[in-house]
């Protein structure tokens, strides 16, 4: 944001509710898009020569859903039959924990800005688990504090010295894992319900299946077999169980690819059926590996921002 | 960083098993929880010597000075329901008569160490009770639950028994330890 500022030609302008990308069938391109000002209620179009589509995955899916629609009813970028499907996360909430023994003559000052990473190992090479792609872990070790439970120790005195100390260490480690595109996950618009200013709410409807379940068992049991074998004491799994959505890297809906009757976006992100619309956010990806994916995110956007600039100044665009 | 998102943070570290848990991460009240309950100053003097006893004064103030009484009787309002609630209540009458026939005297009379003393037995007997199979956790644990995260997370508590730095700033991952070295608050 600083540099975008620096160059003179940054507006950032908030409580603006986009509402669709304005395209024109004979150009084959956006014009613009419209937005509703959420304090005025007033309705603004502006002009652009391109347009960047980065409102968060299912959003900007919901805009191109909104969009066009007197050519395509689905949206923009439905004629793929691909809008609004393959809509995936990364699943987690399971793992294992233990304790260490010794070190009691270190501590730690501060607070650690990361963990350790164990990225992904199964099903690489020759493997072949009983189900496909894979996962990694975060971890992290720390000495455990006042709300250890000490129940062998008596109130009073005894019980407020041992808790004024770090007890012992503990180590741990949490899986996440690759949600495959499945064209029945879907985040499309309601046919009946709106929001307050008038729009169609999206309504998802997503599952993780067979491949994702069979994933767990070797996310939650690798993961004690490693801390076992690092010679970690007392170690417990656990599973707390996966809602779609928890892992917040929603991800799909608009995904790309190299046939526009399989996908919305080409390799450029672009927009087949709208060449000057870019999506570069978690709606593009068409798979999701076990990563974080923001900064993939990010290095799109700038390549596909440098890709828009040239296709400007060729002409093509 | 204030009280309320250190207990959040303190709770999520116990697993979200302790009393009240559910209500302190959601922050959603119980479904039923007793109408109008409330304890008295009498009350709130007794609820400050059990936590006293539990976490007495040494060479740091214990858990009276932090107003533990009030702690309790907030937490059993807003985030115990009605089943818990009953406990807790049935178990300061316990505690209140109980003492009285054990000991022929009256609870807030005796010394810091008596009353120690009687909750430690208590305590050994719950703990006996519980492993045989009666999973409830009783009213003994919950003074001891509610007195350590009350202490803990006040002001005396995380200052004076533990060290209280907000921002560290830098960060040393193989710090020397030596026993006695008190933990850090955050």
């Amino acid at each position: 944001m600083p540099a975008a500022e620096a160059t003179g030609n940054l507006t950032l302008r908030p409580w603006s509710i986009v509402t669709k990308i304005v395209y024109d069938k004979d150009s084959q391109k956006a014009t613009g898009v419209e937005i509703l000002d959420a304090e005025t209620n007033e309705t603004i179009v502006y002009d652009s020569k391109i347009v960047f589509l980065c409102a968060s995955s299912l959003n900007s899916s919901a805009i191109l859903m909104r969009s066009a629609t007197e050519i395509w009813p689905e949206g923009l970028g439905s004629s793929s039959g691909e809008l609004g499907h393959n809509v995936m996360d990364h699943h987690f909430r399971l793992g294992a924990n233990g304790t260490m023994e010794g070190y009691e003559d270190k501590y730690y000052f501060g607070r650690r800005p990361g963990g350790f990473y164990v990225p992904r190992y199964r099903n690489l090479g020759d493997e072949k688990r009983d189900y496909v792609r894979g996962f990694g872990y975060q971890g992290g070790a720390s000495r455990s504090g006042w709300s250890r439970t000490v129940a062998e120790l008596d109130f009073g005195a005894p019980l407020k010295a041992e808790l004024t100390e770090p007890g012992p260490w503990s180590l741990g480690m949490t899986a996440f894992g690759e949600i495959l595109p499945y064209h029945e996950n879907t985040a499309k618009l309601s046919k009946t319900e709106k929001d307050k200013w008038g729009m169609y709410v999206l309504v998802m409807d997503a599952e993780i299946k067979e491949n994702e379940k069979k994933m767990r068992v070797d996310m939650m049991n690798d993961a004690a077999e490693m801390l076992e074998a690092a010679g970690v004491k007392n170690v417990t799994t656990y599973d707390n169980g996966y809602t779609f959505g928890q892992g917040i890297h929603e991800m799909g809906t608009a995904r790309m690819g190299r046939d526009p009757k399989s996908s919305v976006l080409n390799g450029n992100n672009q927009v087949w059926d709208a060449k000057n619309v870019f999506v570069t956010d978690g709606a593009s990806m068409t798979s999701t590996a076990a990563q974080n994916p923001s900064l993939t995110y990010m290095a799109m956007t700038a390549r596909a921002a440098a890709f828009a600039v040239d296709e400007l100044k060729k002409g093509n665009l | 960083m204030n009280r309320r998102e250190a207990l959040k943070s303190v709770v999520l570290m116990m697993g979200g098993t302790m009393v009240g848990a559910n209500v302190i991460l959601t922050g959603c009240t119980p479904e039923y929880r007793i109408e109008g309950l409330d304890f008295t100053e009498k009350d709130l003097a007794f609820m400050d010597e059990i936590g006293e006893a539990i976490i007495p004064t040494t060479d740091t103030p214990g858990a009276k000075a932090t107003g533990i009484g009030m702690f309790m009787a907030m937490m059993v309002k807003e985030t115990y329901d009605k089943e818990q609630q009953e406990t807790f209540i049935a178990g300061l009458n316990s505690l209140h008569a109980d003492f009285k026939s054990d000991t022929g005297n009256e609870f807030m009379k005796v010394s810091v160490e008596e009353r120690t003393a009687y909750l430690n037995k208590l305590n050994q007997k719950a703990k006996a009770e519980f492993s045989e199979g009666d999973k409830v956790p009783s009213y003994v644990n919950m003074f001891k639950d509610l007195t350590i995260l009350g202490y803990f997370t006040s002001e005396i508590g995380a200052t004076q028994a533990l060290r209280y730095i907000e921002t560290p700033g830098k960060y040393d991952p193989c710090l020397e330890y030596k026993k006695g070295d008190r933990a850090w608050a955050l």
